[in-house]
């Protein structure tokens, strides 16, 4: 298996990338790999000209502000696994990283790439939905922000043009306090979820839920936010009585069958995981309250 | 359409040079250009774990990689944890002595990934090494003469053999 021939840039600048775009039609951008190396192994893409983004300094960056992190897009999975201010004030994103493929994938995996390659089953991406992260897209005009929730246009298809390009990730940190919980189902370690929840609450001094977020993945042709099932959250007493009502919304998600499983497998596999995860993030909180 | 490009890469210390097509994965430049043939090639798209190498000492699928993208960057192989003339370096002892391979096809990539592994965490469990190897595929050994291998070596690298 080789790839097809095309043409190979690896520019050092984000304008110099963008440019590269508009001038090559049935360009394919080169982050990590992990996904798009495959497809070119196997032929399933066949672009004229591979753009090669692992030049470009610039785009591999954490940064803290006071109220989110800023990720470059080039940012290696394996660099966000062992950021020490990630671990400790965005916990739920190393809970999930540690499920994302495997230890030598990680090392070259980058965060932008698992975000654009969309797969409804990638961990990043149900980690971005649940945290309400902001895409940060550049194109010829500049920079714009989309929210993640607005990111997917599809199955597997981000809403940017042809010449723009997603250079970084904004992950809103949530109070000391939180508790989260990242849990998935998958046949084997490291490969895709067939059904992932990350939740996210945080509960008052009387132990009601003060603030949730809930995503799920691996279901749906796209992660899903549970609204539904947050609004049914906030104001209540934490318990398992309660989290056994919520995590019932997860029967009305649309899934069908698919080469691995029958239809509404997975439904029932992300009841049973919402419940877990609800579980497990209600415990964190009330234990980091209470220290 | 064939585009090439000169490259420079350091393998296993040594730095060679290669005019190479930009299609050409770096699990093939290894084992076709420099004739390296230990790392092996299983699926060729990111599954198996066996063509497994360093890559500016940290683990990568050399068969998700291009061979351009190793320009001016250092790669080290099976072929470089123990001269040819020299004895068989610790782990790929401890695999001699516990049975832990039997066709040979993954181990080169199960070593490389131990050596990076073993090397940034010298103290770890059972369970630890069983999913640090979790992403290479073993079809002989049942993976736990391979466990156990490893552990041979993390108990004597802190001096006290079993
Ligand atoms: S040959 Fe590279 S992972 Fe299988
Ligand atoms: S020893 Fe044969 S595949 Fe592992």
């Amino acid at each position: 298996m080789k790839p097809p021939a095309f043409h190979y840039f690896d520019p050092t600048t984000v304008a110099e990338a963008i440019g590269l775009l508009q001038h090559n039609e049935n360009a394919k951008i080169l982050a990590g790999g992990q996904s798009l190396m495959p497809m070119l192994n196997m032929r399933f893409v066949q672009p004229d000209a591979l753009i090669d983004l692992n030049r470009i300094k610039d785009l591999s960056f954490i940064r803290r502000g006071t109220d989110t992190f800023e990720i470059g897009a080039m940012t290696r999975q394996r660099d966000i696994e062992f950021s020490p201010e990630i671990r400790a004030d965005c916990p739920i994103v190393i809970e999930a990283i540690e499920n994302v493929g495997h230890r030598q994938t990680r090392n070259r995996g980058t965060i932008g790439g698992s975000l654009c390659h969309l797969d409804p089953a990638a961990e990043l991406v149900t980690i971005a939905g649940v945290l309400d992260g902001t895409v940060e897209v550049t194109g010829p005009e500049g920079r714009r922000d989309i929210h993640f929730l607005a990111f997917p246009a599809g199955y597997m298809t981000p809403a940017i043009e042809m010449n723009e390009l997603v250079t970084g990730i904004r992950l809103p940190i949530w109070s000391k306090t939180h508790g989260y919980a990242f849990i998935e189902c998958a046949r084997r370690h490291g490969d895709f979820a067939l059904a992932s929840v990350a939740a996210l609450i945080e509960v008052d001094a009387e132990g009601r839920i003060a603030r949730a977020a809930v995503a799920v993945g691996g279901v749906a042709s796209v992660p899903l936010r549970m609204s539904e099932m947050e609004a049914g959250l906030v104001g209540q007493a934490a318990g398992d009585d309660l989290f056994k009502k919520v995590s019932r919304i997860c029967e009305t998600i649309e899934s069908a069958a698919d080469a691995h499983v029958p239809a509404g497998y997975r439904r029932h596999l992300a009841g049973v995981l919402s419940f877990r995860a609800l579980r497990l993030a209600s415990m964190r909180a009330q234990k980091r309250r209470a220290s | 359409m064939t585009v090439t490009r000169k490259i420079a890469v350091t393998v296993n210390g040594l730095r060679r040079e290669a005019e190479v097509p930009v299609r050409l994965t770096l699990a093939d430049l290894l084992r076709k250009k420099f004739e390296l043939t230990g790392t092996h090639l299983g699926c060729e798209h990111g599954v198996c774990g066996a063509c497994t190498v360093l890559f500016d000492g940290v683990s990568v699928r050399a068969c998700l990689m291009l061979a351009v993208q190793a320009d001016n960057h250092a790669i080290e192989t099976v072929e470089g944890l123990a001269a040819a003339d020299a004895p068989l370096n610790d782990l790929q002892q401890a695999f001699s002595d516990k049975h832990a391979l039997q066709c040979g096809f993954c181990t080169p990539g199960i070593l490389m990934t131990l050596t990076e592994f073993l090397r940034d965490n010298p103290v770890v469990s059972e369970e630890d090494i069983k999913i640090a190897i979790s992403g290479n595929i073993c079809r002989c050994t049942g993976y736990q003469p391979i466990v156990e291998a490893a552990m041979q070596v993390v108990k004597a690298r802190q001096g006290n053999p079993s």
